[in-house]
Formats: structure tokens, sequence, C-alpha cells
């Protein structure tokens, strides 16, 4: 339908280096901190948070 | 005398043909036509359909034979009904927590045309028997027609073509399988929990061929999740995108995984809806029916 189902709308990581681009990076020191930042911004967007591998986390909005 | 005769079968279509619409309309846990505005709209035009069914018969027998394009108007008039439905039901699902899909709605505003179209039927053959053989034939030609139009309102039900088990919620990792059937992966450790508490796992097996084809349609599978989620209640709110009532197939042999979240975590009335669920007329498909079988 030409509209975009699926976005990123955040990463949330502990490892830098494994991430870049063009949705937000939040980055976090420990695991609570990162399941902590990932649970917030699952609230406030309104989108899903999806485990990539074990320090990276992924917020999207499924429509 | 003739036009008294004529008068006597315009009323008894009109009155048969009304009580078809009142026996063809219920309001049930679906709330679908809403109480009691929606049902006073719907009851007008069965009403419409009903006096225009009843006048069809004694316009012919004039030799009125333009009369017949009335009910080509008619036609117009109820194909409106199913744009009105149509547009009303899809404004009102953006405001549903689960929505209930485009072919649920598709179904619903396919049946208010079919149900005017039948009232125009019943109106017609009960003014034609009146005519024809006076008040007792009208009566029971009447009855009949009420008696079809009564049979003519259900369809099948989910549980007529597919078997409803549980199955068993289980994390490995993030991803979220219900049996072998894999569902989600599901981020947070919260809503793993909170998954793991109030979700059921529910597995639906098709009984043959037609209906693994019919229970894959992604409108069919919404309407599932959208009558549970209407009857049981759902653990879910905005804000909440983890907990999300869905489902998935198993590729190879066609079943159906679900995940739930009723309000009311009770697994065997919860499979008691499932199969109550209506089987989608726009969803049915009879691969077996095919030449190529």
């Amino acid at each position: 339908m030409g509209t975009i189902e699926k976005a990123i709308l955040a990463v949330v990581t502990r490892d830098m280096d494994r991430v870049a681009g063009g949705a937000p990076i939040f980055f976090a020191e420990t695991e609570r901190e990162m399941e902590h930042l990932a649970f917030t911004l699952e609230k406030i967007l309104d989108g899903m948070a999806h485990r990539l591998d074990p320090v990276t986390m992924i917020i999207v909005r499924h429509t | 005398m003739k036009l008294e005769l004529y008068t006597q079968a315009v009323i008894a279509g009109l009155v048969v043909g009304f009580l078809a619409r009142i026996r063809m309309l219920r309001t049930d846990y679906r709330q679908y036509p809403t109480y009691p505005h929606g049902q006073v709209i719907h009851l007008s035009l069965g009403l419409i359909a009903a006096a225009l069914g009843a006048v069809a018969v004694p316009a012919l027998l004039d030799r009125d034979y333009t009369a017949v394009t009335f009910l080509t108007l008619a036609a117009q008039q109820f194909r409106e009904v199913r744009n009105m439905e149509r547009e009303t039901l899809s404004k009102m699902d953006q405001m549903e927590l689960v929505p209930r899909g485009g072919s649920y709605i598709e179904g619903i505003a396919m049946v208010f045309e079919g149900r005017n179209y039948l009232v125009i039927f019943s109106a017609f053959i009960t003014s034609l028997a009146v005519i024809i053989g006076g008040w007792v034939s009208g009566t029971v030609a009447g009855m009949f027609m009420i008696w079809l139009s009564g049979r003519l309102r259900s369809g099948k039900y989910l549980g007529d073509i597919a078997e409803v088990t549980e199955g068993t919620l289980r994390f490995e990792g993030p991803n979220l399988y219900v049996d072998d059937i894999y569902l989600m992966n599901v981020g947070l450790v919260d809503d793993q929990e909170r998954i793991q508490q109030f979700g059921l796992g529910i597995i639906i097996t098709p009984k043959d061929k037609d209906s693994r084809v019919t229970i894959s349609n992604i409108g069919q599978r919404q309407a599932i999740l959208h009558d549970v989620s209407a009857i049981m209640g759902v653990y879910r709110d905005t804000g909440e995108p983890g907990l999300v009532p869905l489902s998935k197939r198993d590729l190879k042999d066609g079943r159906l995984g679900l995940l739930l979240l009723p309000q009311e975590r009770d697994l065997q009335r919860t499979i008691e809806v499932i199969k109550r669920v209506p089987v989608l007329e726009g969803a049915v498909r009879m691969p077996t029916e095919s030449g190529g079988n």
C-alpha cells in the first residue's frame, strides 16, 4: 500500500560497536539498565521490544 | 373486489417480510447492530424492503411491467446499506483493542444486504400465495418463508471445520512458541512473565484440506482473536504492544497456533468460544471441488 508498516523506532544496546544507523541508539551499561530502558521506551513509543541478540534490543512499531 | 384481494396480498407480504426481518435481526455478543438505534435503522429498511416485495406481485399481475424497475432501484438502495455498514464498522474498528479485521466487516456488511433481499423474496412469495390461494396458502407460505429466513440466518462455525485444543506456551530465549509453532520474539522479561502468567496457548487443527485453507485466511484468524477478546475480555491496553493476541501458522500442516490473553483465564470456555466463531464467507475455499483433484 506504499506506507511503511514496520519501523525501528529505537535501538538499545550494551555494545556500541555493534550498532549504527538511522534510529536513535540508547546505550546501557548493564543488562538491568537495558531492560529498564527498553521497558520505558516500549511504553512511550507504543512499539514492541524485540531482542536481536544478548546485547541488543530494538523497539519496533507494528501496524 | 379485485383491488381488495391485492390490498390483502400487499398487507400479508408486508407483515411476513417485516417478521422475517425481525427474525433475522439479532443483536448478540457482537452488539451489532447496536441497540436501539442501529436496530431501528435496519427494521425501517426491512419494512421498505417488505413493501417493495409485496407490491411487486400485484403490479406484475396488472401488467405494469415497469414496476420491476423499482426492484433494481431497491437493489441499488441495499447495496448502499452495505457500504454504510462497511464504513461505520471500519471507523469503529480503529477504536478496538483487538480489531475485527476487514474480512469480518465485509462479512457483516454482506449479511445486511443479503437479508434485505431475503425480506423482499419472503414478501414477494407471500403476496403471490395470497393472490393465488387466498389467506390459507398465504399463511402457510408466510410461515415457511419466516422459517426459511431463520434457517439461512446462520452459517457454519469454526468447530465444524477444525479441532480446537490447548497448546503449551513456552519461551526459548526471547522466542515464544505454542507447542512447536513459532509465534513471536518478546524482548522484555517483564512481557515474557506476563505472557506466561496470563497467556493461553491454543492449537487449531483443520479437519480437512478445505478447512486448512479457510483457517489460514488472515481475516478469519483476526475474527477468532476479535471474538475471543469481545467475549472473554482482553488483557491489553494502549502502550502495551508486547501484549498482543496473535495467530501463526505451522507451514508444514496448516495448524494454527494462537496466543490469547483473555481477562478471565478459563480454558474450557475459551475453547467453546473459539468453536463458535463464525466461518467467514469470504474466507471459505473449496480446493477439493476443483477439477485438478
